[in-house]
């Protein structure tokens, strides 16, 4: 089945963005002969020594004369795999507000560093971006490796630096490509002048690269769009409310309760122009028909009534601003737009201004302007039905419009819910912030320590590479300013757990204290990466359960790494012994291993990948 | 159930999107209303807004801009259109403008899409719509490819390229003063190949003259162009009988055919798939003048 891909990239003419895409077009055969003798004739009337490829997608006349890129342009190819549509932005400071309309609706975005240069600021600032809007997917093209003879300690160079910068941000799947779009090396075909690379083309990167978790299937969301009545004679008792499903799953028979009035009905069918269908899902338009005879319009929330979007109309937004003719003022009235509604707001605070190159928060800013982004509390006349913008990019988004000239003048990614909501006597606030006020909450402590504690389990075989993943993480994340500890089971045993032996007791025993220890740190805001055999599913699940219970992020990793492969390992020499019969427990061998079932994440065989999925539950 | 069973296809996809915009156009206008040419692309709008609709009808007007050089066949196709939906049907005639003085023509069979947009002004005007849907796609053109899905328009119906409101994630914002107006374009992300592949799956009705069949043809400016009416038989020329079809329908002045023997959807999307010039370079005199008629013509009104 062939899918569609939204791709973003950004970047000015002097790293080869125009000359990818015109390269990937121009490959995939995607470029018209009468396209191609035009720009030819433009590059001719202006001079150029050769043709532009750029031409092809600057559109406007201004852009054409003035040798730049103003707007997004939209770009499309296909292979027999994938439709993609490309958003090419430029990549210049002045255009920031430009790169996050294109990221907005990206599934991954293209970023391009010349081999000779480096990683430089813009590239940081696409790459922030990029993280900011969430975009799940990135690679980084190393271009124009023709001049600098294809050297691979360049591109190792470049790929480092990178990685070491994006640790800071929250970058899901990162991805390198050695390329040179110019000489077409690594764009659609595997180059024979980089041995050493063993990865995919780009194009095989784009085709392959795995979309369809990226949606939010958990959370069920349907905001309604509108209402079809058809008043005909064949339809008369017909009332549909129809929609685009933008997270979860619905399916007929489901208990589903709508907001604001939180009524509950069932879903009696859900509809399609082409029959009724069992389930839907992201991104289908459909119209969804219930049991009960409800009271529902346009800008109402269709969700679970075990699962709903947090309902309040304060909360915490990052935004960029987008207005050139005006700038951000706080208490004035705005209108939001957010999912199917229109509703009057008010920026209350400006917390800061985020420096897009050093990362640096400025809580002096005072206001907003053309470009600039800023963390900011949004004040809402009446509830906003949302979701936090990590976990849903529908149900956590906004737009602002200025109500004297209509513009659109800023677009916003809603972090969370501020605290209480006055909300009066309509009391429809589901907050899922928990106050203490005895003691520090997660929340307090994280705003004040600016990070967030979590534990990840990785558990799998003796020699299976689990350790190694672990000093790897720890490394990247402590390097980056992120407290984080590694808790190995060997090592343990040394101390805290030397009263222990190897019997299914002394194991779980084991399993329990270092989950208790990973909680407490966890709580305390570093990221615990525990590294442990822990063979038996029951007593993994207990430490999920305690954490779940502290609310406190739990992520099962397995190293999946088969047997033969550990015991050619062998690095403590445990197998060896074990087939001499000299121990007689050893897990795999004389023991048994209980692989999870659902673990948040199997690990890829190569370290890097594994070390860079591994960072990426963090995000 | 299997994951696969949780995805959408790239047609599928893109029919969700446009009903997303469809619909949201819909809630949020008062007076919405659809330019219907007979052409392939306001027939694939059409039938989506049908879809997103179903099964109450079609919720707006639709207006013809007729230029009053039709080919019969698409006439035919949109009355009949008209007839069997129920719709309600506008058309602003270019040819009224010209009897009333506003339109100057130098010659009457000088191309008239130009004039279209005068047409369509006053159209829009005296019908009091406040958004209208068109059927661009960012594809056709270097200055579609910078449009956004709802364009504003100011009381003049002008399109200023360089002042576009950013367009973030699906929050369309169609907000606007009286007199002002929005351009909709719903089918912004369809490639020429995707609407053949989507109507074909679909087997939707086309006008007949989008598949091959025989006919008087000239080549002038290496178009071929029929003959007929709108089109008197250059002095010294011959015409020749050749299997054509015509890859967009515009005014029968200016739009051109292409050779083909496709006589089925299956046949033209193989003849689409590896066709190596545009479908407006291919047919449309008017836009090879410059490499920016399209933005110049978009700037006046122009859809």
């Amino acid at each position: 089945m062939s899918q569609l891909l939204r791709i973003a990239t950004a970047g000015s003419v002097d790293d080869g963005k125009s000359t990818l895409i015109g390269r990937l077009l121009h490959d995939t055969k995607s470029i018209f002969e009468d396209q191609l003798s035009a720009i030819e004739q433009t590059s001719v009337k202006r001079g150029d020594e050769q043709t532009d490829l750029a031409l092809l997608t600057d559109g406007l006349r201004a852009e054409r004369e003035q040798g730049i890129t103003i707007d997004v342009a939209h770009r499309y190819f296909a292979t027999p795999k994938r439709k993609f549509v490309i958003a090419d932005t430029p990549g210049h400071i002045q255009y920031t507000r430009n790169m996050v309309t294109g990221a907005s609706t990206a599934s991954l975005a293209l970023l391009l560093v010349d081999a000779r240069k480096g990683v430089l600021e813009q590239t940081r600032r696409h790459a922030l971006l990029s993280s900011l809007l969430r975009v799940p997917h990135l690679v980084l093209c190393v271009n124009k490796m023709d001049l600098v003879d294809y050297d691979q300690e360049i591109y190792e160079e470049i790929r480092h630096d990178f990685t070491s910068f994006a640790a800071k941000l929250e970058i899901t799947d990162l991805d390198f490509v050695p390329i040179s779009a110019l000489a077409g090396d690594n764009v659609v075909e595997r180059s024979l002048n980089m041995p050493w690379f063993d990865g995919q083309p780009l194009l095989g990167q784009l085709e392959d690269v795995h979309i369809a978790s990226d949606r939010n299937l958990v959370d069920n969301r349907f905001p309604v769009q509108y209402v079809i009545r058809p008043q005909s004679a064949e339809h008369r008792d017909y009332r549909g409310f129809a929609g685009s499903v933008v997270g979860g799953i619905f399916k007929q028979g489901d208990e589903v309760m709508v907001l604001p009035s939180r009524k509950t009905s069932t879903i009696d069918r859900i509809d399609t122009p082409d029959g009724a269908v069992d389930q839907a899902f992201p991104p289908m338009a459909v119209t969804m028909l219930l049991e009960d005879e409800l009271d529902i319009s346009r800008g109402d929330m269709i969700c679970r009534p075990t699962n709903q979007p947090s309902a309040n109309n304060r909360f915490e937004a990052m935004i960029c601003w987008f207005d050139e003719t005006s700038s951000l003022r706080t208490g004035a009235p705005y209108q939001l737009k957010h999912t199917t509604k229109w509703i009057a707001a008010e920026v209350e605070t400006l917390r800061y201004e985020l420096n897009v190159d050093s990362l640096h928060r400025d809580l002096d800013a005072e206001t907003l302007e053309v470009n600039d982004i800023g963390r900011v509390s949004i004040h809402t006349t009446s509830p906003l039905f949302f979701d936090e913008y990590r976990l849903n990019r529908t149900t956590g988004s906004f737009i602002l419009a200025d109500p004297a000239t209509n513009l659109t003048v800023a677009a916003g990614m809603i972090i969370g819910a501020a605290g209480e909501s006055p909300t009066g006597t309509h009391s429809v606030v589901a907050d899922n912030i928990t106050f203490h006020p005895s003691s520090l909450s997660r929340e307090e402590r994280r705003e004040a320590l600016g990070t967030n504690g979590a534990t990840i389990w990785m558990t799998g075989l003796s020699g299976s590479g689990k350790s190694t993943i672990a000093a790897a993480a720890e490394h990247t994340l402590v390097g980056s300013g992120r407290n984080a500890y590694m808790l190995d089971g060997d090592n343990l045993r040394h101390g805290l757990n030397a009263d222990l032996g190897f019997s299914e007791s002394d194991r779980a025993e084991n399993v329990r204290r270092v989950g208790e220890v990973a909680r407490l740190m966890a709580e305390s805001g570093v990221v615990a990466i525990v590294s442990l055999v822990s063979p038996f599913k029951d007593a993994r699940d207990k430490v999920r359960a305690a954490h779940q219970a502290a609310g406190i992020p739990f992520y099962e990793v397995f190293v999946d790494t088969p047997l033969e492969e550990c015991e050619r390992r062998d690095p403590k020499g445990l197998y060896a012994k074990a087939r001499a019969g000299e121990i007689t427990d050893l897990t795999g061998v004389g023991s048994p291993y209980e692989a999870p079932v659902t673990p948040e994440l199997t690990t890829d065989p190569d370290l890097e990948t594994a070390v860079r999925q591994v960072l990426g539950l963090l995000s | 159930m299997r994951p696969a069973a949780i995805e959408l296809s790239d047609l599928d996809t893109l029919e969700a999107e446009s009903i997303h915009i469809i619909r949201e156009v819909v809630a949020e206008f008062e007076h919405p209303m659809m330019l219907f040419s007979g052409g392939k692309d306001s027939v694939l709008m059409l039938y989506l807004a049908r879809k997103a609709f179903a099964p109450a009808p079609v919720p707006f007007p639709i207006m013809h801009v007729d230029t009053g050089h039709n080919f019969p066949e698409v006439i035919e196709f949109r009355d009949r259109t008209v007839a069997e939906l129920a719709l309600r049907l506008e058309v602003a005639s270019v040819q009224e403008q010209i009897d009333a003085g506003r339109i100057k023509v130098g010659h009457p069979l000088e191309s008239r899409n130009r004039h279209q947009t005068v047409a369509l002004l006053e159209g829009i005007k005296n019908g009091g719509f406040d958004a209208v849907f068109g059927g661009g796609r960012r594809d056709e053109d270097k200055a579609r490819a910078k449009e956004r899905v709802l364009s504003f328009r100011d009381k003049f119906g002008q399109w200023d390229p360089k002042n576009q409101r950013p367009e973030l994630w699906r929050l369309y914002n169609g907000r606007h003063q009286k007199g002002e107006h929005i351009r909709v374009f719903p089918i912004s992300d369809w490639t020429e190949l995707d609407v053949w592949r989507y109507l074909a799956r679909e087997n939707v009705d086309l006008p007949p003259i989008y598949f091959a069949h025989e006919r008087e043809v000239v080549e002038v400016e290496g178009l071929l162009m029929a003959v007929n009416e709108f089109f008197p038989l250059p002095d010294g020329m011959e015409p020749s009988r050749q299997m054509v079809r015509y890859r967009t329908v515009g005014d029968a002045t200016s739009t051109g055919a292409v050779e083909s023997t496709a006589v089925d959807y299956e046949a033209v999307i193989a003849e689409t798939a590896v066709s190596r010039i545009t479908e407006r370079g291919a047919t449309r005199g008017d836009d090879r003048f410059s490499e920016a008629a399209m933005e110049d013509r978009k700037k006046e009104g122009y859809f």
